[in-house]
């Protein structure tokens, strides 16, 4: 029988700041699900369920508030998961969505993904101290810089690379009305000359925290067809984890992230990606992540994604894979919903309504999270034509 | 709808586990239940757990539980901040989709080194409820007395349905509350914890955690001598407001039962995850158990509840009674939220 097509019939986001004060939790999630009704022409009668996505309960204060968010996500009757899968959880969410309609259980579902981080303090619910553990205290960033040196060390990347990527992906967010960082005047000098945070990532190459929410519906292949508005076919879909320490695990390119490359890619007939996909949303919260990935994913050799970067290759203008075109994590992190941005920017390129960082004739993308320490993986390849 | 079976289980609750982590806790018990059929972590092909990071006390908790897992080669995972009953709806799904044959699910709580009732209040809308700090207790109390003053159950009918799961939990080494000596008498002259609600109408309180092995078709007949076929599985939930329900009711549970077709014939038994003596008489009603099902056979969850695993417990408790040929047709069910807010209701067979 084969598992059921499945279409991204709407896209919905908020606009994303530092500080949302104008909405409760409720209020910030409604907003980006009726944006996403409206895009695809729905009302909310015909949602049959809903999947939502948050990061640690720690940075609202909140033990799992899909129960409060239930009567403002009109699930009153209906179904409604909840899942959490660190960083990644956005793109987690928005497949465990997708398996819904593959198997054939419901023929549209609202999925989406928030962070309200005014609520709380992000540092504070990440630092609580543990019995039988030591805490190392030093944040993400503390504990990738270790990784991004080890990459830096075997590639031979040259220092500024991941100040190239953080300038890149602040020039992309000025296209982008619903990013959070928009830094008109912002030069490469002033990147490179941020204070160091955790040596070698500036405090330009890192991301903010935000309030926002993203929401997507989805349809099976009928509701595709039936869309008024164009829609992303799903071509794959992937989620990989692995165990976070034992000797001999390759942190910079972890085997999850390998294997669940190649998954989605086998699923989507993708045998070339430099070649066959035509832009990327990949899960930058630290500029060096861009050529890390580059290569993990498959888009460059092992120790040259840095020269994609160097090149100009991953740029909305002029780059033939152009890389995180809405602006990135590196512009807005509502933790919780920053993996669902990526696939939900995906499917807007392959839909031509990404607006002013549309990228001239999208027809196939990828969406791509990652969370822990680089340990869970999820990935979609969305495209215009039905697989 | 593909069919998929429970085909093994572990269970262990016990007071408090003070000493033990989640991954010691959990190690053993993966362990068992892959091994009770058979299987290493290389034949799974999609893991699914359910926990809180609010129990843990630390964000991400999850991520560190995969150590027992054994995820190395990478594995296909998913996690929901849910009970197990809903991450076994999530590997129920997948293996709807037809890719793979097996699934593991898990999950574990460990309530005990915290106020059980006061870390539910962070449950509670956070800007109107929650500031308020309403205890768990109090709020099933206000449930349980709006019950009782509609004529609907008597005092002595909930100290017998307390009595009841006493005198099932007798036998069950995962149980804390057990008693064959146990009547209606002595439960009501127990002191009130929360007007009207005496200690032996709350559940116990229990760490611990339960894992199910899921497998489909021909794959769960070589694995098991008699699968427990997942014949209807589906959850909804109601609103949360408590102001805007009718709190004798549970809309959301009789409407999962009657998508996961509990109507369609006679049950054996039922396991249902009843936090209260009160929300049990509530479920009884809502799920439409007749008079010659045998309800909670294992003591229910008022013997033992583990926050985040209870819901799984009763699945696993109805699945083993299906395959050591005690029961035909069985219902499980799990609850979250207050005053039974979110329900899902498994309905298994035999054959």
């Amino acid at each position: 029988m084969g598992s059921e097509r499945t279409a991204v019939l709407g896209v919905g986001q908020t606009h994303y700041r530092s500080t949302r004060g104008d909405v409760s939790m409720a209020g910030l999630v409604r907003e980006a699900a009726m944006r996403a009704l409206a895009d695809a022409g729905l009302e909310w009668s015909d949602i049959d369920a809903v999947v939502i996505g948050k990061a640690p309960d720690f940075f609202e204060g909140v033990m799992m508030p899909e129960l409060y968010l239930a009567d403002a996500l009109g699930c009153v009757g209906k179904p409604i998961l909840r899942v959490h899968t660190a960083g990644s959880v956005g793109g987690s969410t928005a497949l465990v969505a997708t398996s819904l309609i593959q198997g054939r259980i419901h023929r549209r579902v609202l999925t989406l993904g928030f962070e309200k981080q005014s609520e709380s303090n992000a540092t504070w619910a990440l630092s609580l101290p543990q019995p039988f553990s030591v805490s190392i205290n030093a944040g993400a960033g503390g504990y990738f810089s270790p990784i991004i040196r080890q990459y830096m060390a075997r590639s031979g990347a040259p220092e500024l690379v991941g100040c190239m990527v953080a300038f890149k992906d602040r020039q992309h967010a000025l296209s982008n009305p619903y990013a959070h960082l928009r830094q008109h005047d912002l030069t490469f000098e002033q990147v490179v000359e941020a204070p160091m945070l955790w040596d070698p990532i500036r405090f330009s190459e890192t991301c903010p925290s935000s309030d926002g929410a993203c929401a997507m519906v989805l349809g099976d292949e009928a509701a595709g067809d039936a869309s008024p508005r164009p829609v992303a076919w799903v071509h794959g879909t992937a989620m990989r984890s692995e165990a976070n320490n034992f000797p001999g695990r390759d942190e910079v390119s972890p085997q999850a992230s390998r294997d669940c490359a190649a998954d989605v890619f086998r699923q989507a007939g993708i045998t070339d990606p430099r070649r066959e996909i035509d832009v990327v949303e990949m899960y930058v919260p630290f500029s060096w992540f861009e050529p890390i990935w580059l290569e993990s994913l498959g888009f460059a050799e092992r120790d040259q994604g840095w020269r994609m970067v160097e090149e100009g290759a991953t740029r909305l203008e002029g780059g033939d894979l152009p890389v995180n075109c809405s602006g990135g994590v590196l512009s807005s992190n509502p933790i919780g919903a920053s993996g669902m941005i990526r696939f939900a920017e995906a499917a807007l390129q392959v839909r031509a309504m990404a607006g002013d960082h549309q990228v001239d004739g999208a027809r196939v993308a990828l969406g791509h999270a990652y969370g822990g320490g680089a340990q869970y993986f999820a990935m979609w390849v969305v495209g215009a034509d039905k697989p | 709808m593909r069919e998929v079976a429970v085909v093994s289980s572990a269970i262990h609750q016990v007071e408090a586990l003070t000493f033990t982590t989640d991954v010691q806790l959990m190690v053993p018990l993966i362990n068992e239940a892959r091994s009770a059929v058979g299987l290493t972590q290389a034949d799974i092909g999609f893991t699914c757990s359910g926990s809180s990071d609010f129990l843990a006390g630390q964000g991400f908790s999850f991520v560190q539980t995969l150590d027992a897992v054994g995820a190395f080669p990478p594995i296909s995972e998913s996690h929901v901040e849910m009970d197990g009953a809903f991450a076994l709806y999530e590997a129920w799904v997948k293996l709807q989709i037809g890719e793979i044959d097996t699934a593991l699910v898990y999950c574990y709580g460990k309530s005990s080194p915290g106020s059980r009732r006061d870390v539910l209040a962070v449950q509670m809308d956070p800007y109107t409820v929650a500031p308020l700090w309403p205890d768990a207790h109090a709020v099933a109390a206000i449930q349980a007395r709006l019950l009782l003053e509609s004529g609907a159950v008597s005092a002595e009918r909930l100290a017998e349905i307390a009595v009841r799961s006493q005198h099932h939990a007798v036998g069950n080494p995962n149980a804390l509350r057990a008693s064959a000596d146990a009547t209606v008498a002595s439960v009501l002259s127990e002191a009130m914890v929360s007007d009207p609600l005496r200690p032996s109408d709350i559940a116990a309180e229990s760490d611990g955690g339960c894992v199910v092995v899921l497998a489909a078709g021909d794959r769960a007949r070589s694995l098991c001598e008699r699968p427990a076929w997942i014949r209807g599985i589906d959850h909804r939930i109601d609103a949360h407001a408590l102001g805007v329900r009718d709190l004798t009711r549970a809309p959301s549970a009789a409407l999962a039962a009657l998508k996961a077709g509990a109507p369609d014939d006679h049950l054996d038994i039922a396991e249902m995850h009843s936090p209260t003596t009160s929300q049990e008489h509530i479920l009884a009603t809502e799920l439409g158990l007749g008079p010659d099902t045998v309800v909670n056979p294992s003591g229910g969850a008022l013997a033992a509840d583990t926050l985040m695993a209870a819901g799984l417990v009763r699945i696993a408790e109805a699945a083993r009674r299906i395959s050591n040929g005690e029961a035909d047709r069985a219902l499980a069910h799990a609850t979250s939220g207050p005053c039974l807010q979110q329900n899902l209701v498994c309905v298994m067979e035999g054959q």
